[in-house]
């Protein structure tokens, strides 16, 4: 297909966003139930409850991360190729995370001895605050940057991603997840169990605020990078007070038991903060620190213009598919969780 | 040991594992949808309650094929980013449409196929379960299409020069359709279809030996040994076509596969032996002439052999020589054990025959066999070769990525890929030793229900 004057190393940057925007959406809820999972949950039937609330989507909901990782290959291989090499003890150990993460929900109720059951709900709680942990870093080096050699190799080494400002951003990213996997909960649990869940629901959006609030505060004073186009395009801070306005909707929307609102106020101010992430480093896919002039952008790491072109059309046959049906799901699903033979 | 070695183990470690998986997903994907369709038009409630207990089966089988997966996607980045600059144009497209047309597919439908029993009508279900099967057979079409284009690249032109080079796609159906691929991916589809077929055969045959659930037993080996048959057969004949595309397009791999040191007229096909690579020579059985008519439709064909190949460009022989004739050999057992086995069933000695049971029994570990093992001679017989005559695997690595980061992350995935097999064993061993739930011959809710016909009484 010929899509003409097309940017379509702009428009695969923004695609290659919203995939990885729908997975902190999606997963971002699952892996923040993971989090919550030991200490909101006191009850074995709690707990099964929590992980049947996620049951049925979780899968196709790391699919996302999957096709992120797709899409990146085959758009941007130099970025795949650099981040995955340069990062790579932080991902073999967010691979190991994941795994545990899925197996655990997999195989804890498969079998009934509370040993058995304990040693998988630790897997579960451990591998999904690892998890979002992990990519809150990851994102924290993409922001701040990291050390490019001419070729565009990784120059830096493992220590050297865990700064302040990454580990901050990882901090955000657990709280980010579990404030938005404790309003999922809510939707999707009742009465008693949902009362225990609620009681952690605003700690969880203060903790996140403050952590937030931190972040902006860092970014605004020590990486002017990200800032910059903000401060030639005033009109994207309408952004950053969307988030705020989404997050302020949360507490209101739980008070008048609105939880579905509630949950999407959440998913709003995700996509609102992704959205942030991307202005901030458009067209730096990795943001080359120092030596600015080596970063790896949309249109310098990017695949040729026909492989941009076949994939636009994968894409545009494929997501609206993947979306149809993916909502059918949530739809099918939709409601409290009730556990019968086939629940995990 | 070196990076280049330690990164080689790694990936051979975590697709191994991972490749015991997906072929059952695929193979009783496919049974799955037989045996939901059997309970649609018969109503006959044995149909249900298999359809229940196979799924899960299918859902462990499913859960650690997408577990060990997600490392397979990443694994390109973090050990091979040489290769992934130079292949992604290409081979990043195939990996992309693989999660947006049959990894969604899959896991989407998933849900429906294990927890919507009561919460989606019969059909809907049955539709769902067929999505599962079709989601999993794109996955192994996008990924396989990747593989062969690595053994035999097409549709693609060289951009750079040096460290730059990189392949970009000119023609993205000859990408698609490169010369091995339809070969290749028949022949992977049949043996995943066996790997899944003689699970459900060995599990039937184990309960006949115990005498326990007969009914529930013996419509599993029937249905499953039907299944085994077709796929067995089709293995030979899909693998026939493979070899021959192998000899035309690959030729010093055909020359590994069967240790042929000298081009020559009336090639022998070797049965068994070894190969003496210091020597160049190959001990063993052999045929006069079969190779050549195998490979070529005449005995008089003359077959490349090793020697037009520089010492330094050949795959290690002996082993994939090894590899591919265990694959060989296992793959004529399952047929001569299905044929067996069915002749058995059709005389009604099935259940008499301990040693055939038994057999049976065990017969679950030969399509596992046979598919690493070809995979294996597949993938080493490329070699030194990452993309056949254009990317050394030298040349592939990680630039960054030290040896001791690479021994860090595959003492990680043993022990935890030896946790994984573990607790699969065990779960599994579980799900066969509690057996089908005699609840689900009584099926409720809107299963109970002809079909929606009556369906406002339902819960």
């Amino acid at each position: 297909m010929n899509y003409g004057s097309l940017d379509l190393n702009t428009v695969w940057f923004c695609l290659v966003g919203v995939l990885f925007t729908g997975y902190v959406i999606l997963d971002g809820f699952d892996l923040g139930v993971g989090v919550i999972h030991l200490f909101a949950a006191k009850k074995d039937e709690d707990r099964r409850v929590f992980i049947n609330a996620i049951g049925p989507v979780w899968d196709g909901n790391e699919v996302w991360l999957v096709t992120g990782g797709g899409a990146l290959f085959a758009a941007f291989p130099a970025v795949y190729a650099t981040v995955f090499s340069g990062f790579y003890l932080a991902f073999m150990a967010l691979l190991c995370a994941l795994i545990f993460r899925a197996v655990a929900i997999e195989f804890r109720s498969k079998h009934p001895s509370p040993r058995w059951r304990a040693f998988w709900d630790g897997g579960f709680a451990l591998g999904s605050g690892v998890s979002a942990l992990l990519i809150g870093v990851a994102m924290g080096n993409i922001a701040w940057g990291i050390p490019l050699d001419a070729r565009g190799e990784f120059a830096g080494s493992f220590l050297g991603m865990l700064h302040p400002y990454a580990l901050m951003m990882g901090v955000t990213t657990v709280a980010l997840f579990a404030m938005h996997g404790s309003i999922y909960l809510l939707l999707k649990t009742e009465g008693e169990i949902q009362a225990r869940v609620r009681r952690w629901v605003n700690p969880l959006i203060i903790a996140f605020i403050l952590c937030y609030v931190i972040v902006t505060l860092a970014t605004l004073l020590y990486v002017p990078h990200v800032t910059a186009a903000f401060r030639s395009e005033p009109w994207f801070f309408v952004v950053a007070v969307a988030v705020v306005l989404a997050i302020a909707n949360i507490p209101r929307e739980i008070n008048v038991g609105k939880e579905f609102y509630a949950f999407l106020s959440s998913c709003a101010a995700m996509f609102g903060l992704m959205v942030i992430f991307g202005i901030g480093s458009f067209p730096n896919l990795v943001f080359s620190n120092p030596n600015p002039e080596l970063s790896l952008t949309a249109f310098n790491a990017s695949s040729s213009q026909k492989t941009l072109g076949i994939m636009l059309t994968i894409a545009l046959i494929g997501v609206p598919v993947v979306i149809a049906y993916t909502a059918s799901v949530y739809w099918i699903f939709r409601g409290k969780v009730k556990l019968d033979k086939t629940s995990y | 040991m070196s990076v280049l070695l330690l990164s080689r183990l790694q990936f051979a470690l975590t697709i191994t594992f991972h490749y015991l998986y997906p072929p059952l997903s695929i193979g009783l994907g496919i049974l799955l949808v037989v045996i939901e369709a059997l309970w649609l038009i018969t109503r006959n409630p044995l149909y249900h309650q298999m359809a229940r207990y196979w799924t899960k089966v299918f859902a462990l089988t499913f859960a650690i094929g997408v577990a060990t997966g997600i490392v397979m996607e990443f694994e390109f980045g973090t050990n091979w980013a040489t290769y992934s600059r130079y292949v992604g144009d290409v081979f990043g497209s195939a990996l992309a449409a693989e999660g947006i047309f049959a990894f969604f597919l899959e896991s989407g439908f998933l849900a429906v196929l294990l927890f919507g029993w009561d919460k989606v009508g019969p059909k809907m279900h049955f539709f769902s379960t067929c999505m599962v099967a079709l989601g999993a057979h794109f996955s192994a079409v996008w990924i396989v299409v990747a593989n062969s284009w690595m053994q035999t690249p097409a549709g693609f032109h060289i951009v750079g020069t040096g460290l730059n080079a990189r392949a970009e796609v000119t023609d993205f159906w000859a990408m698609v359709f490169n010369p091995s691929s339809m070969q290749r991916l028949s022949h992977t589809l049949s043996g995943a279809w066996q790997a899944g077929a003689w699970l459900m055969v060995s599990v039937g045959a184990w309960y006949l030996l115990r005498r326990r659930h007969r009914e529930f037993a013996l419509a599993s080996v029937r249905i499953g040994l039907a299944f085994a048959l077709f796929a067995s057969l089709l293995t030979l004949l899909t693998g026939h076509k493979s070899a021959e595309g192998v000899a035309k397009n690959q030729p010093e791999k055909l020359a590994a596969f069967e240790g042929l040191y000298v081009t020559r007229t009336h090639a022998p096909l070797t049965l068994f032996g070894w190969v003496d690579a210091k020597n160049e020579k190959t001990h063993g059985y052999a045929i006069p002439g079969l190779l050549s008519w195998l490979a070529h439709g005449k005995t008089s064909a003359k077959v490349t052999g090793l020697n037009e190949t520089a010492p330094a460009d050949r795959p290690p022989v002996n082993f994939t020589f090894q590899l591919f004739h265990l694959m060989v050999a296992v793959g004529f057992t399952m047929i001569g054990l299905a044929l067996w086995a069915v002749w058995a069933l059709w005389r009604g000695s099935l259940e008499r025959s301990r040693v055939l049971l038994w057999l049976m029994t065990f017969a679950v570990l030969g399509p596992q066999i046979a598919n690493q093992a070809g995979w294996w001679a597949a993938e080493v017989g490329r070699q030194p070769w990452i993309v056949y005559h254009l990317l050394k695997t030298s040349a592939a690595l990680s630039a960054v990525v030290t040896a001791n980061e690479v021994v860090a992350s595959m003492v990680m995935f043993s022990l935890v890929y030896m946790l994984l097999f573990a607790v699969f064993v065990f779960l599994l061993n579980d799900k066969i030793q509690h057996g089908p739930d005699d609840s689900d011959l009584n099926p409720a809710g809107k299963w109970a229900l002809g079909f929606g016909l009556k369906s406002k009484g339902a819960k």
